[in-house]
């Protein structure tokens, strides 16, 4: 409890204690307690003690002009019931009122201090090693290329590259992976990971605002300014809510007694009543906190969500479209097969297609290269020119003075060569070399060990349709697509056409939402055109964590099904308060408006509806228990 | 030019959305949004007016809810 809470329960219990006297008084007769204006000077000392800041702010803030404060309301409604000599009432109200109100900022404190903790990953502290001294510095003070040393069991604060030591690597508040991560020298780490046994020292490449660690904060701070369609319908709501109630109140007060003439006092009470309940708390304070304590168990999870809004659009998900590599697959091509056309060379082909793709960073490329050294070749970059890589074909570039074509059937015959058509299972990479065909590569990339559950969970979970994108060739993406059970495949795809394919699925969708997971890498533009963009992470690629909604920090796929679950939990949490907070308002206006309702009534329906949405507000972040 | 401020004392939700929506039509200030949740406040302000639109959105700020503080 803050100072300001404790005050304020010492206000509460010595006011409780005179009030009980005074009742006590009243009834064994020692205390006139219902005479005027003895009896009304006595309980205004208890109303005075517990409620003086009220009428405080309420005088204050009507100065302001703001007539529909919570504070006004609260202090017209106990000066009706001492008006209409209830005094005992008029205490209690406010003494409930008060603890209500107490209760409810413990609440909202306590919930925001466990969100928080679950984001709890900034680093406070950097080591630099200074005439052989250790000494602390903040990270923001910190430039790239410094050297830091991070002890067992600290927190790594800034990104780098491991120059010495070898340790395990904690990143489960970043990725939700329990299984630590083996580091060692020139392995890059993280900022946010927790170091394990072993002392490391790292060089920086980033300064701390452009951190792992700050990128993620800033992310998720921010996620509550993207609302959800229900938290603007809920501020729109209370924004005539409260003057409604209001109105509805000055008439019951006003013009009910001249319509059945007479019962002033009677009136006027029910008026009270409707004060009491104009609050719209319950319903602003709970939602936002749903939604928040929501994206609080997702990142625990190591899903990023950039906003409410996407957290709600993740709740109906109808269609989801995978990009293949590095989203169902690891993303890590090696070579199966070399099919060499009549009188090349293995060799030849090798060499000439790693020197063609030397200067690519496409997967494929990489994987070419990568056979070729392992096969004892070295690649010399000097004998190659004039590179051009042609998005959704391949590669052409002067090697050794011939031009070479490496790429897939596309390629070849934009520039006249004809391939022989060879119907393998995997990325083809055809070459050729001035214009000679000289055979073909047969690249694959294996399924990721996750990916066939993944599909199968988001079907369970009511997802409609599953397609998968790729620009591999009908074979090896219909047979990819068989294996994992996915409705669709789309094969030979330009990047381009992924756009105009997402498009043509949002059309044929209904009323849920269609999701894009992507690996972030040269398909932004797809990310940003579907309703929600799930890219994976790899551990920091900017590019990802720009262009999309969602983020899943491991590129587990697994994870899409969870963020579902999460997102649907808090959406249900979010109409249960809703119905139950308007529901039980309304309920006892209605009460009220016949006289059925008494004050307790009321100040339950204000402060003790509040607190209840709240603690229910409070279960979105059990999802994170739970991992398995 | 984006800026973050913290925010002490922010104890009702139902402010903050008040406060957000004063601020907001406050001449010079492009967005803001108040968080209830963080207890921060960011603004996108006119870059070359920012002292002239800070002093309206302190004032902003103190009448609706004078207990709560923009720590600058």
């Amino acid at each position: 409890m803050t100072n300001k809470q404790k005050k304020m329960l010492c206000r509460i219990l010595a006011s409780a204690v005179l009030y009980a006297v005074l009742i006590a008084g009243g009834r064994f007769g020692v205390v006139p307690a219902d005479s005027f204006p003895a009896g009304l000077l006595m309980y205004l000392v208890p109303y005075a003690i517990v409620g003086w800041d009220i009428v405080y702010k309420a005088v204050r803030n009507i100065l302001h002009g703001q007539v529909f404060d919570e504070n006004f309301l609260m202090f017209i409604a106990t000066l009706g019931a001492l008006a209409v000599g209830e005094y005992s009432e008029a205490v209690a109200v406010m003494l409930f009122y008060q603890v209500g109100e107490l209760f409810q900022n413990y609440a909202v404190n306590r919930s925001r201090q466990s969100i928080t903790e679950l984001m709890d990953i900034c680093p406070e502290y950097a080591n630099i090693e200074e005439d052989g001294q250790l000494k602390r510095v903040d990270p923001d003070e910190v430039e790239a290329g410094t050297v830091i040393v991070v002890k067992a069991g600290e927190r790594i604060p800034l990104d780098g590259i491991v120059i010495k030591g070898d340790s395990m690597v904690d990143t489960s508040s970043l990725t939700g992976e329990s299984v630590p991560k083996h580091v060692h020298e020139d392995s890059e780490v993280i900022s946010g990971c927790v170091n394990g046994n072993g002392v490391l020292y790292i060089r920086t490449t980033r300064e701390f605002d452009d951190s792992t660690v700050a990128r993620i904060l800033e992310l998720v701070e921010n996620a509550s300014s993207k609302k959800a369609h229900v938290e603007n319908f809920i501020t729109r709501f209370a924004k005539y809510y409260t003057p409604a109630v209001v109105c509805a109140a000055v008439l019951l007060a006003a013009v009910m007694p001249l319509i059945t003439g007479g019962g002033w006092l009677g009136w006027l009470q029910r008026a009270c009543i409707f004060l009491v309940i104009s609050c719209p708390c319950a319903l602003v304070i709970s939602v936002p906190l749903s939604f928040f304590g929501g994206i609080g168990a997702a990142s625990r999870q190591g899903i990023l969500v950039k906003g409410s809004n996407y957290l709600e659009a993740a709740a109906k998900l109808e269609t989801v479209v995978f990009d293949k590599t590095g989203t169902l697959t690891k993303g890590q091509f090696t070579i199966s097969k070399i099919l060499p056309a009549d009188g090349a060379a293995e060799e030849d082909i090798l060499e000439t297609a790693a020197h063609a793709e030397s200067f690519s960073n496409h997967p494929v490329a990489q994987a070419v290269k990568n056979a070729y050294i392992e096969r004892g070749g070295s690649l010399d970059t000097g004998r190659v020119s004039d590179c051009e890589e042609i998005s959704g074909h391949g590669v052409r570039a002067k090697a050794d003075g011939s031009t070479v074509l490496a790429g897939n059937e596309k390629l070849l015959r934009r520039y006249g060569v004809e391939p022989d058509s060879c119907s393998q299972a995997g990325s083809l990479v055809y070459v050729a070399k001035d214009g000679r065909y000289m055979g073909c590569i047969v690249v694959s990339d294996i399924l990721k060990p996750q990916s066939i559950q993944a599909v199968a969970q988001l079907k369970k979970a009511g997802v409609k349709r599953t397609v998968m994108l790729t620009g591999d060739g009908k074979e090896a993406g219909e047979a990819a697509a068989a294996e994992l059970c996915l409705d669709s495949v789309y094969t030979q795809l330009l990047p381009a056409d992924k756009v105009s394919i997402v498009e043509k699925l949002l059309e044929e969708k209904e009323n849920g939402t269609l999701a894009f997971v992507g690996d972030g890498i040269n398909d932004a533009p797809v990310l940003t055109r579907a309703d929600v963009g799930i890219a994976m992470g790899s551990m920091g690629s900017d590019a990802a964590i720009e262009a999309a909604d969602i983020v899943l920090m491991d590129d587990d796929p697994l994870k899409i099904a969870k963020i579902v679950k999460i997102s649907r939990m808090t959406l249900r949490i979010v109409r249960q308060n809703i119905i139950f907070a308007l529901g039980v308002k309304a309920f006892v206006l209605l009460l009220g408006a016949f006289g059925l309702a008494s004050m307790w009534e009321a100040v339950f329906a204000d402060v003790g509806v509040s607190v209840i949405a709240i603690c229910n507000a409070m279960r979105t972040l059990g999802t994170k228990n739970n991992k398995q | 030019m984006k800026k973050k401020f913290k925010l002490q004392d922010l104890d009702c939700a139902n402010c903050a959305a008040k406060m957000e929506d004063a601020i907001k039509k406050i001449d010079g200030v492009n967005d803001a949004s108040v968080s209830f949740m963080t207890q921060k406040m960011t603004l996108d302000i006119e870059e070359n007016r920012i002292d002239e639109v800070m002093k309206a959105v302190v004032a902003a700020c103190s009448k609706i809810e004078p207990d709560c503080k923009i720590i600058l």
